[in-house]
């Protein structure tokens, strides 16, 4: 008999949005490390950007304080995180927005569909943004009848491409320019079969590809970077300008976010403004920031609705380890600086979140059981941690998560099998003598017999010395 | 139970049982303030591919008509100072424009509410002498006026000095992308020029 505890913490729902891969990391990077021009797209890309990075971060004499401060700030929102939901709710109320809860995916999707339904619009305008990735919203209003454009350059990319996200930031990091022109020659009408692929050639295409739907469309849905307990202010960092029109031009502002956005004051703002940026697109600042409380009268949008969700994130607060995970403000450094993404690129983890920090928090939003290989996505080197503006010790949960990982049974018999062996002196020499002989044998190069090939699919076995070491010593 | 009290009965229950946060008093030991340069404001925004004008207070206009062809149409927030426009431009005040009107526009010319050195940015804050949001963000050119005295050099003192609950506009040089190979491009949906005025 199942009891469902209502109140008790709990992972995302199956079934909706896009937070699970249909198959393991390692044969899903397998198809990405054979693809050349994959792999070429994204050492070209992630090179860029991490000296972007480099650069704009060491003008900043106090960026190790500002990380401390950012990860500081963090873990108390964290510790207080109901509280500070609250105080958003009753400010962003005060100033004439209506705040709506969602427990998961599916709820937050019916009732975006329903504020837009109420509008009679049947057609949206998107701001990037990763949550509503998460939710699979485009899909649902799409089965709603009702049309979700993404207005973000690189999302336009994946949503025109009929693709696949691969990046926080940059959706279309594996995409060249090559290719972003073949996408907009097949996908928009009416473009100019003598278009360039240069990037600013490319851009001004999107530019008069959007601008009648920016003026024409009556309702936007965007996430959110921060939202400011004490002020009821929410904020969202963009650089096209598109953020901007989505969140002026329109009627009706639908904004949803994970309810770890939250920060306790105005005052926080100047230390994820400053993390931000630098850590991100690798800019001093991005060119774009909109703050908004509520409603403007005059000004903006007049309906204001703010969905805070849920979806998994009790969840990962209930771990205080894993936790961590929450501190996350989207800025992909993690990303840039992996050996193991800069290879596989980021649909080899199936979920919206690649890279170290969708290893560490797609399982734990998740369940474990549900995304098994990702915590293994990883050569542990840390770089990840080293990069983190808000210092997400990113190794340690891939280990905390390995250990509650299931793990295979050939692997638990292997394991009982060598302590039992190493136990044992004699037993241990006549495996030793086993394996010379296997070298005699030729085996060299093939990698174990099944069912240990599990071990050496991935990795060369090395080969057995001539001696052992305690061959010599007893010679000697 | 509905969904508010599901969520944050869920949330203090993952406090409850995840024993004791580690949440210890935030350290605010980073630079609050820097010394002011007026240099770096123009060097970052220059870099950032925005045209910097250093001018005498009585030069606006003589500025703003050197930026802008004769004729052109200029949308401008209804405070803004009238001296600070030339005779040579067609000017439309916001007194309730459309979006098709303030689309058609060549140019928009605001004031600004504070402006950041270190990072090269200007913030509007939708006084009357900068205006709506949708009045800086449509027209394809974006003349900008910032007064020495509204420069900081920080990002902690410019948000001292912003009022939370007014429609707040960050703008660091003109509209720009980094989506195609990560390589910053300028000029996507945004105003695709963007001039900043500082006066002396």
């Amino acid at each position: 008999m199942t009891r469902t505890f209502l109140g008790m913490p709990a992972t995302a729902p199956p079934g909706v949005g896009q937070l699970r891969g249909t198959e393991p990391f390692p044969s899903a990077a397998r198809r990405s490390l054979a693809d050349p021009q994959l792999r070429r797209n994204l050492g070209h890309a992630t090179t860029t950007i991490r000296a972007k990075s480099a650069g704009v971060i060491a003008e900043v004499p106090d960026w190790e304080r500002l990380r401390e401060a950012g990860r500081a700030i963090k873990a108390d929102v964290l510790a207080r995180l109901p509280e500070l939901l609250e105080q958003l709710e009753a400010r962003v109320s005060a100033a004439g927005g209506v705040v709506h809860w969602a427990a998961d995916a599916n709820e937050a999707n019916r009732i975006v569909t329903d504020l837009v339904r109420a509008t009679g619009s049947d057609r949206v305008i998107k701001v990037k943004s990763m949550v509503t990735q998460e939710i699979g919203l485009n899909e649902a209003l799409a089965e709603a009848g009702i049309e979700p454009v993404e207005t973000d350059l690189a999302e336009l990319i994946v949503q025109l491409g009929d693709d696949r996200p691969s990046h926080i930031l940059v959706p279309a990091i594996h995409r060249n320019r090559a290719e972003i022109r073949e996408i907009f020659l097949r996908a928009m009408p009416g473009v100019d079969p003598a278009l360039t692929d240069e990037p600013a050639a490319l851009a001004a295409v999107a530019r008069g590809y959007l601008r009648q739907t920016f003026l024409t469309t009556r309702v936007a849905v965007s996430g959110a970077n921060f939202a400011v307990a004490e002020t009821g202010t929410l904020a969202v960092v963009e650089s096209e300008g598109n953020g901007r029109m989505c969140l002026t031009l329109p009627d009706t502002l639908i904004t949803v976010m994970g309810v770890e956005k939250v920060v306790p004051t105005w005052r926080d703002l100047e230390v994820f403004l400053q993390l931000l940026p630098r850590a991100s697109t690798g800019e001093r600042m991005n060119p774009y920031t909109s703050m908004w409380t509520g409603v403007t009268p005059g000004d903006g949008p007049q309906a204001f609705h703010l969905v805070l969700l849920d979806n998994g994130r009790s969840a990962v607060l209930a771990d205080e380890v894993g936790r961590q995970a929450l501190y996350c403000i989207r800025c992909s450094a993690c990303l840039n600086v992996c050996p193991v993404y800069e290879r596989t690129g980021g649909h080899a983890y199936g979920s919206v979140y690649p890279g170290p920090i969708g290893a560490v928090l797609s399982p734990q939003l998740t369940g474990v059981a549900d995304n098994a290989s990702l915590p293994y996505a990883s050569s542990l080197c840390g770089a990840c941690y080293d990069a983190c503006p808000v210092k997400i010790n990113i190794p340690e949960l891939l280990v905390q998560l390995r250990d509650q990982a299931p793990h295979p049974r050939t692997e638990a018999a292997a394991m009982a099998a060598a302590a039992y062996t190493m136990d044992r002196p004699r037993l241990y020499e006549a495996a030793q003598r086993a394996v010379r002989l296997s070298r005699l044998a030729g085996r060299r190069g093939r990698g174990l017999p099944p069912p240990l090939d599990g071990w050496t699919g991935s990795r060369d076995l090395p080969d057995p010395p001539a001696q052992t070491f305690r061959q010599w010593w007893a010679g000697r | 139970m509905n969904s508010r009290d599901l969520v944050l009965g869920r949330l203090r229950a993952a406090l409850a049982g995840g024993g004791p946060a580690a949440a210890g008093e935030v350290p605010r030991d980073y630079r609050h303030t820097g010394t002011l340069d007026l240099d770096q404001l123009v060097q970052r925004l220059t870099d950032y591919r925005a045209q910097v004008h250093r001018v005498a207070g009585h030069a606006v206009a003589d500025t703003i008509a050197a930026i802008l062809p004769a004729g052109a149409t200029v949308v401008v927030p209804p405070g803004l100072p009238p001296d600070w426009l030339p005779t040579t431009v067609t000017v439309r005040p916001d007194d309730g424009l459309d979006n098709g009107q303030i689309a058609a526009a060549d140019a928009v010319v605001t004031a600004a509410t504070v402006a950041v050195a270190e990072t090269g940015t200007v913030v509007l804050d939708g006084s009357p002498d900068q205006g709506r949001r949708v009045l800086s963000l449509l027209p394809d050119l974006h003349v900008c006026v910032v007064r020495a005295d509204q420069v900081v050099a920080t990002v902690p003192e410019a948000l001292a000095r912003l009022v939370p609950h007014r429609p707040l506009t960050w703008i660091s040089g003109p509209s720009a992308t980094s989506d195609i190979e990560l390589n910053r491009v300028e000029g996507v949906h945004g105003p695709r020029t963007l001039h900043v005025i500082v006066l002396a």
